[in-house]
């Protein structure tokens, strides 16, 4: 057994990865943005409605929290067509990792709603703003902030679970350097440039992130 | 609770601004205020003082439909406040009856509660656009002017952190007479502010009270700035009314017992 890196072969594979990678963006992007849309409308959900369906959701979310993304995924995938939804790989997966993630940003978007003084309440009632001008334009603004390093760590999450979904064929990162695995029976190099690609968007995004709050606690005025 | 007792509307004979008909507020067991009645007229100044725990600032915040109550009637101009009229008895009030009502109250607050992502400006006007559904421009006339009136014009477009506590003070009562109130409320406005810009404050309150024919409840510690500009002084102990006056005879000669008490504790203090 050696460890032959092949720097041809690594730099031959780098294009279809890097196309791959494309994909994995889109994937992680869509996903997110299901996640941050179904995440605050779970968490006014969970802020609003009445006892019992805010228990009941309250232990769905649980639920989903607790169980693995990619007994998720396959559920969906593979359980759905029995039932008669019948889903296309794309679609199946951005469902299931925009789901799973919106009960995580649920959570961040409560902490972050909950962090803005009860005296921004009292002030819109007093000054008769509906319930809606009061979320959309004084406390949601004021919990963005607090909001935004959570959001930032599930980015992240969410970008690094991507290759689950090669689980069920979405031709994303992990699919290509698998595919690229099983034509060559290399997979020292694919599977290396896939690791080396993953930190190479992982690690600006954290800083990106950093940067976003302080900019947005600046463009606030906070 | 039985309410069949208290008239879905005051007559216009006997209406005065608000009045409180056996209120009362408590949580769990610990009773805040005790079947409380109190009638304020129109353009009428009342300060409201007292030791804490008296359930003062909750006469305020019940008026501000900031707190529900548990007995009793509160009307403004007549109306039932948290109550409305359905099939002729008075039944627990929908959100839109609260906020037709809440329109002609005001409030301000001891931590001032700005909005701190806005400018002071933008503070003043977003009542009057999102609420009242005044056209910018003219929101922002109104708001301009308030500002100007309470000396805030040249930090209009200031936000609140980089204003002191009494100026953010001075903008929160420019937002709130921005939605043009006829009663306004004001619930210990200077206690968080240091002592030197308290009187910024006071002045504002003072212009008010002589310029304009609001309605004003004023919770406050201040006895002097009180009997100066008040028409009347209620004296809240345990969730009771203990003594009410005229400013002179409250403070020249207390007929109560705890009032006396209480002003010696304060004067002593001083």
């Amino acid at each position: 057994m050696t460890f032959d890196w092949n720097w041809e072969f690594a730099i031959e594979i780098l294009p279809r990865l890097l196309r791959a990678t494309i994909n994995t963006l889109i994937a992680a992007g869509v996903g997110y943005g299901i996640a941050m849309i179904l995440g605050l409308v779970f968490a006014l959900a969970l802020r609003s409605s009445g006892r019992l369906p805010r228990t009941l959701l309250r232990e769905v979310l649980e639920f989903i929290r607790s169980t693995p993304l990619v007994v998720q995924i396959f559920f969906i995938f593979y359980v759905g067509p029995q039932v008669g939804i019948t889903l296309s790989p794309w679609v199946a997966g951005m469902i299931a990792i925009g789901l799973h993630y919106s009960a995580y940003l649920a959570e961040v978007y409560r902490a972050g709603i909950e962090a803005v003084p009860r005296g921004q309440w009292e002030s819109c009632r007093a000054l008769n703003l509906t319930t809606r001008d009061s979320y959309v334009r004084i406390i949601l603004p004021q919990a963005l902030p607090h909001a935004v390093p959570g959001m930032g760590n599930y980015l992240v999450g969410i970008f690094k679970d991507t290759p689950m979904l090669s689980v069920i064929g979405v031709t994303e990162l992990m699919q290509a350097a698998n595919s690229i695995g099983s034509e060559t029976y290399r997979f020292l190099e694919p599977y290396t440039l896939v690791g080396l690609i993953f930190l190479a968007l992982s690690l600006p995004t954290a800083g990106l992130v950093r940067l976003g709050e302080r900019r947005l606690r600046r463009k606030l005025g906070l | 609770m039985d309410l069949s007792a208290y008239p879905l509307e005051l007559p216009e004979s006997d209406r005065p601004m608000v009045r409180f008909m056996n209120v009362t507020k408590s949580y769990g067991s610990l009773v805040v205020l005790d079947s409380l009645n109190l009638d304020i007229q129109r353009g009428e100044m009342v300060s409201v003082i007292g030791p804490s725990g008296s359930g003062k600032t909750t006469v305020l915040r019940m008026l501000m439909t900031l707190e529900t109550i548990n007995d009793g009637v509160i009307y403004v101009d007549g109306k039932p406040l948290t109550h409305m009229v359905r099939n002729g008895r008075l039944v627990p009030a929908d959100e839109a009856h609260l906020r037709r009502m809440r329109a002609s109250i005001g409030m301000c607050f001891q931590h001032f509660n700005l909005f701190p992502h806005m400018t002071a400006l933008q503070n003043c006007m977003e009542g009057p656009v999102q609420v009242l559904g005044l056209p910018k421009a003219e929101a922002r006339a109104r708001a301009e002017e308030l500002l100007a009136m309470v000396g805030m014009i040249d930090k209009k477009d200031q936000h609140p952190s980089r204003l002191s506590g009494g100026q953010q003070q001075r903008v929160a009562i420019a937002r709130a007479l921005a939605m043009r109130p006829r009663i306004m409320l004001f619930d210990e406005v200077t206690s968080a502010l240091d002592p030197e810009v308290i009187g910024e404050v006071t002045q504002v309150i003072r212009k008010l009270v002589a310029e304009h024919d609001l309605t004003m409840l004023m919770v406050t510690h201040q006895m002097g700035f009180a009997r100066d500009i008040s028409d009347r002084i209620c004296f809240f102990y345990k969730g009771r009314i203990e003594e009410q006056a005229a400013p002179e005879q409250f403070f020249t000669n207390p007929q109560r017992e705890r009032t006396q008490q209480f002003l010696r504790a304060v004067k002593d203090a001083d």
